[in-house]
């Protein structure tokens, strides 16, 4: 212990900060060989910075070339100690066959807001950007009716007392889990994360459909028909990071990543130039600003963003 | 890598635990097992040291012991490991100072608890450590979060950050370096100490 750390430290960064500057020269890299042969103090410091160095990629806001690193973006922690289903609907007007049903208590969010209630049985939904839902909570049942929006749901299970989700004219039900339920235009998406939940659906013949999810399964419903596809944790994770007022895109084709930002403001972005609607953009950004967004895109991938009442087009 | 009994990475076991590591599983080793235990171990340190400025100096010195030791033998739980060492330094601390706190022995124990509380999930330290980054980076101070900011974001070169902000590429590399240093100490550290003096 003879060196102070924090030299140690700094000499290291210097040396990862002229590693990434560019090629080092002969005499440069015999120089670090030396540094770091000189004691394994300097070698742990190198180590470290070196891996903070690496560690901070994720920071970073990829362009379209290809040469990027996927962001490891993980579970939240919620996630991970208990089950979790992610749910995402996406309602046509009239479809919600449920929707008159009678409902105790009405909860709402305007666009771009992000709200939390908690109920008496320790159960939590979390509203998303302009969500619209309704509660009947009484000691015989749980139904929660989403009208439209996303909502995630933290549930006390109890097999007494089972929690029912109903959207898009779609039963969902906990089987000891929390989820996600998000609803937008004519589809309804369940993604279970951890733990177990039944999907219910009737389709155009009042024929019953039932698919019982296991951790990663999708189901893609629309009134009339199921599909069920498979996902990575990270993927479920992504679409969870409203929760921390963020939008995490990974390859997202640029007209996906506008009509999600677009979910949570006022002011939208457009995307004039159709060539654009497929270029794909990584990072993670925040939901509620559309200017960081613009400027992301003129400062990485050059292209242009003007605004015009009260919209930000976008274009080459 | 030379082992042939490898196990899956990111477990808890070096790879073919026992037998000795070569430099660069040692390093592997110690940035997947070693560096994310630096915050419990700071705070231990910082607990029975009673916030001494050496904290820093003897987690490093933890790290140093740690890897000789993988030199000769691979440990095979990282984290006993490293705070069965940590102990064993802040014992020879003190009995070079020839003054034992009352409460130091009492903190030793507690050492024992430290190490038994299970390592949190790989995926929450992996979105801790993104949270812990972009708060870092807000703040480094404005002129060296924007050479950061160029480097590692933008990916501009060094020549024409300089040129862009109008300072010497030498005053560039220095931004940077301290940007290095502040980014480890916030994805590793506890989030106490910061800046170099």
């Amino acid at each position: 212990m003879s060196e102070p750390v924090q030299q140690i430290r700094f000499e290291a960064g210097a040396w990862v900060e002229r590693r990434d500057a560019g090629p080092l020269s002969e005499a440069e890299r015999a120089e670090l060989e030396a540094w770091l042969a000189q004691s394994m103090s300097h070698r742990v410091a190198y180590w470290r910075a070196d891996a903070a160095w690496s560690s901070a990629d994720r920071i970073r806001i990829l362009d379209s070339t290809g040469a990027d690193r996927p962001a490891r973006t993980a579970l939240p922690a919620i996630l991970k100690i208990a089950a979790a289903l992610v749910l995402t609907a996406t309602l046509a007007a009239g479809a919600a066959l449920y929707t008159r049903a009678p409902a105790d208590r009405s909860y709402a969010t305007p666009l771009g807001g992000h709200e939390a209630v908690s109920f008496s049985d320790g159960t939590r939904i979390e509203l998303n950007t302009d969500t619209a839902l309704r509660a009947r909570m009484t000691t015989r049942e749980r139904v929660v009716w989403l009208d439209h929006g996303e909502a995630y749901f933290q549930v006390k299970h109890n097999s007494a007392r089972p929690f029912v989700v109903m959207v898009a004219g779609h039963r969902i039900t906990d089987l000891g889990t929390k989820f996600l339920v998000r609803a937008d235009q004519g589809e309804l998406r369940v993604a279970l994360v951890q733990g177990r939940a039944r999907i219910d659906t009737a389709d155009k013949w009042m024929q019953q459909h039932s698919a019982l999810l296991a951790p990663g399964d999708v189901v893609l419903a629309t009134t009339g028909s199921m599909s069920r596809t498979h996902e990575s944790a990270k993927a479920l994770a992504n679409a969870l990071s409203w929760r921390r007022g963020l939008l995490v895109f990974h390859r997202t084709p640029l007209a996906e990543a506008a009509y999600q930002i677009n979910r949570y403001n006022r002011e939208k972005v457009l995307i004039a130039d159709r060539a654009l609607d497929a270029l794909p953009i990584s990072g993670t950004l925040s939901a509620t600003d559309p200017d960081q967004f613009a400027r992301v895109l003129e400062n990485i991938f050059g292209l242009k963003a003007e605004k015009k009442s009260g919209e930000i087009v976008i274009s080459r | 890598m030379a082992n042939t009994t490898d196990t899956h990475p990111g477990h808890g076991d070096p790879p073919g635990a026992d037998a000795p590591m070569n430099a660069s599983e040692i390093q592997a080793w110690f940035v997947r097992e070693v560096l994310p235990l630096e915050a419990i171990l700071m705070q231990y340190l910082k607990r029975v040291r009673h916030n001494r400025a050496d904290v820093d100096d003897l987690c490093q010195e933890v790290y140093v012991r740690v890897c000789e030791a993988a030199l000769q033998e691979a440990p095979r739980s990282a984290r006993s490991f490293v705070f069965t060492v940590a102990r064993n330094l802040v014992i020879d601390e003190m009995r070079k100072e020839q003054v034992v706190p009352i409460d130091a022995v009492a903190d030793l124990e507690a050492l024992n608890v430290a190490a038994e509380i299970p390592a949190p999930d790989r995926s929450l330290i992996a979105r801790e450590d993104l949270r812990r980054l972009q708060a870092a980076l807000d703040e480094l101070p404005p002129r060296c979060r924007e050479a950061v900011v160029m480097r590692k974001i933008e990916g501009i070169a060094r020549r024409d950050i300089a040129a862009r902000m109008n300072i010497a590429e030498k005053t560039v590399a220095r931004h940077i370096t301290e940007g290095i240093c502040a980014l480890a100490n916030a994805l590793y550290g506890d989030g106490a100490t910061r800046r170099r003096p």
